[in-house]
């Protein structure tokens, strides 16, 4: 099939982008999305021209390193699902195509589809480190966890930090990945003794990495590759809340 | 009053300010609603009813005292909803300086989400010309101060000022059901076996609140209430 891009092209973090056009011919059914950037790129190369710069490193949805938005999506229009595991049956000859970055102030471009992502990684160092003995290995079993809680850890730790909820959301905000991060280890017993501290914490660098506020919209949860549900940024709100007035201290 | 002042530092403390004063807020619009359905028993309740809201609290309270209290608590209320809503959406167009060629707006779970702002706007704008007509009577055509009844009929008897009314219950309804389901999530009101239920009671409190508000004008236009 052939396919029309508008790719969104940028130099560097200070530079002016713009969208360019290209044609991607032979695209097969089978190629990933990002395959088939792979070969409008080489065919840039050929012609001696810059290929488009994008993320990516696992090509299997787990790494958390590929995204983009596709028509107003983040990842595309499939759920659950990155960009790297988006085929390219999922769409038709003749289609036409925006590629463009995460937009927020705190993911400044790196370069075309490159944001520089390392906000997220601030707001985990903000929470900080929990309390466990170090050592030789503890007794299995010694801290049991009812399996409802392991679940939900579970789940949230299913957050692979892609960025798509700040891509997605009206606000650009930050919340879904963080009330991820707060549930993972707030669930667990492990996480308690530093439960409130850690809250405050995060949404503090939150903040101040300059993400917008969460308004509920639900955009996050629709885009979340990994089913991340706003439930947990319920339970980041009754932490943080608890934080201010149960547990003062923190 | 410090840990109170201290939630005004994250988003999510604002939030949470947002999400009391919005129940107060909710509170306030429900009892109004219900408040008026006396009207139906005509003008002699009405009026009694009115006059009843500034003897409320007697005799703790002398005349009109308690009903200052409320104004003063509704307006703080009012007030601190505003401004951090002012402050969370500056911050939210700063958060997104640059924003889409392209952007799906169906991803978010509701329209109303979306309407908050211009739906909050528009409600501030009703409640002045609100106030202005039926509470203070300069924008009224014929107010006659301690008779309710009278004000609300000839009120409601102008086809514009009805059709006014029952347009701004729109987003009122809107703004009513993103925020109480919003509030129950700010205040982390998130149970698996109770999640389901949010939404249809956001949607039934908010239809309550504008069907019986909307039956007031029409209840006047269609002659029901009148003399
Ligand atoms: S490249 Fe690893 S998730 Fe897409």
């Amino acid at each position: 099939m052939k396919l029309k891009l508008h790719v969104w092209r940028q130099n560097g973090p200070g530079n002016e982008g713009r969208f360019e056009d290209y044609v991607a011919e032979n695209v097969s059914e089978h190629m990933s999305f990002l395959e088939m950037l792979d070969v409008v790129n080489e065919q840039l190369i050929a012609r001696g021209d810059e290929p488009i710069a994008f993320d990516h490193d696992c090509r299997e949805g787990i790494c958390g390193s590929c995204g983009f938005m596709i028509n107003g999506e983040p990842h595309g229009p499939l759920p659950s699902t990155t960009v790297c595991q988006l085929h390219m049956r999922n769409y038709r000859d003749g289609d036409e195509l925006w590629i463009e970055p995460w937009r927020a102030t705190a993911f400044p471009v790196i370069r075309d589809l490159i944001v520089d992502r390392s906000p997220l990684d601030r707001i985990v160092q903000a929470g900080g480190y929990i309390s466990v003995r170090t050592g030789s290995a503890p007794e299995a079993n010694n801290i049991a966890v009812p399996k409802a809680n392991a679940d939900l850890a579970m789940d949230a730790a299913e957050c692979i930090a892609c960025g798509a909820c700040v891509a997605a959301c009206p606000n650009a905000s930050a919340m879904l990945f963080t009330g991820a991060k707060v549930t993972h280890l707030g669930a667990l017993p492990q996480g308690q003794p530093e439960r409130y501290t850690r809250v405050v914490e995060m949404v503090t660098m939150h903040d101040d990495e300059g993400f917008g506020h969460c308004t509920n919209h639900g955009a996050c949860q629709t885009a979340c590759p990994k089913n991340i549900k706003v439930d947990y940024i319920g339970r980041l709100n009754a932490d943080l809340r608890k934080a201010k007035f149960r547990h003062p201290a923190g | 009053m410090r840990r109170v002042f201290s939630l005004w530092d994250s988003t999510v403390g604002k939030k949470i300010m947002m999400a009391t004063t919005g129940v107060i807020l909710i509170g306030f619009v429900v009892g109004h609603m219900i408040g008026n359905l006396k009207v139906y028993q005509g003008a002699d309740a009405f009026n009694h009813y009115a006059e009843g809201l500034r003897t409320v609290g007697e005799p703790f309270f002398g005349s009109g005292q308690l009903l200052w209290i409320i104004r003063i608590v509704l307006l703080a209320a009012v007030g601190i909803h505003i401004l951090a809503a002012v402050q969370l959406v500056m911050r939210s167009r700063k958060a997104r300086a640059i924003g889409y060629r392209k952007y799906e707006g169906d991803m978010v779970f509701s329209y109303a989400s979306r309407t908050m702002t211009w739906g909050g706007l528009i409600i501030l704008g009703f409640v002045v010309y609100h106030l202005m007509h039926l509470t203070f009577g300069n924008a009224h055509p014929d107010f006659v101060h301690g008779n309710a009844y009278h004000n609300f009929v000839t009120g409601f008897q102008s086809w514009p000022v009805s059709i006014a009314y029952i347009l701004t219950m729109i987003p009122l309804g809107f703004h009513l059901y993103h925020g109480f389901w919003s509030m129950l999530q700010t205040f982390g009101a998130t149970n698996p076996k109770m999640n389901h239920v949010r939404r249809p009671i956001a949607a039934a409190l908010a239809g309550v609140v504008v069907l019986g508000n909307i039956s007031f004008p029409v209840a006047v236009l269609a002659g029901l209430v009148g003399y």
